[in-house]
């Protein structure tokens, strides 16, 4: 059983990307969306937070936000809304951290 | 896949709605179906056919009614949100005594059960809001 924990509000505004991390379990996928992309910012304290993590980032909200891919922390992949909608199909099941 | 997707957020207040609607049509283009777009919360505020966005703005509730319409979408609002926030169909307006309607082309109102049923009859069901 794979859950893709998908999660919207900024590590700097509320504890929700801690708390589906605190949540996922071997072969659950993180998808930060929205204001939840700030988490992947180099130098960011939040940065830590998925360290270890299979963390997925949205690349038009990524672009939407000025945070440019060499301004990422390594080992997040980036996808489009297609790669979403994958990683939707991958997992058995989705949890949105509203 | 089958795929029902919830939207609890109104268009211009937050991203939700226009997340929603690009993870929609990207799904459709990749040949997946959309059993359902259930529109809960402020999100019945997407089904209003009254709003006039400026020109060079995206119009986040015909945009809806384009992508129902080209791929025969099923887009429900909940009543009970609905009757709150004065969204209205020829129905809700006659059982109501109101004196105009203002759905969107494509939508219709609905009941919570409609949820409930995408839920069941989808592989997945994806919830964008606040």
């Amino acid at each position: 059983m794979s859950i893709l924990h998908i999660v919207n509000k900024s590590p700097y505004e509320r504890n929700s990307v801690a708390l589906a991390v605190d949540y996922m379990r071997d072969g659950d996928t993180l998808l930060l969306i929205e204001d939840a992309v700030y988490t992947v910012m180099q130098g960011g304290k939040a940065a830590s937070i998925i360290d270890g993590q299979k963390a997925v980032v949205l690349g038009p909200d990524l672009a939407a936000r000025g945070i440019a891919k060499e301004k990422m922390i390594d080992g997040v992949e980036v996808v489009d809304y297609a790669g979403f909608v994958d990683l939707v199909e991958a997992s058995d099941k989705t949890q949105s951290w509203l | 896949m089958k795929l029902t997707v919830q939207v609890n957020e109104g268009p211009y207040q937050h991203q939700a709605s226009d997340s929603a609607y690009h993870f929609t049509k990207a799904a459709l283009e990749k040949g997946h179906e959309i059993f359902r777009v259930f529109f809960y919360h402020d999100g019945v505020n997407n089904g209003t056919r009254l709003t006039t966005p400026p020109q060079d703005d995206r119009n986040v509730v015909a945009r809806w009614s384009e992508l129902a319409e080209k791929h025969d979408l099923d887009l429900v609002i909940c009543v009970a949100a609905a009757q709150r926030r004065g969204i209205v169909d020829e129905g809700e307006a006659e059982r109501n005594g109101k004196d105009a309607t203002n759905i969107a082309p494509g939508f219709r109102i609905s009941g919570l059960g409609q949820l409930i049923e995408g839920g069941i009859q989808s592989d997945r069901l994806v919830v964008f809001g606040d």
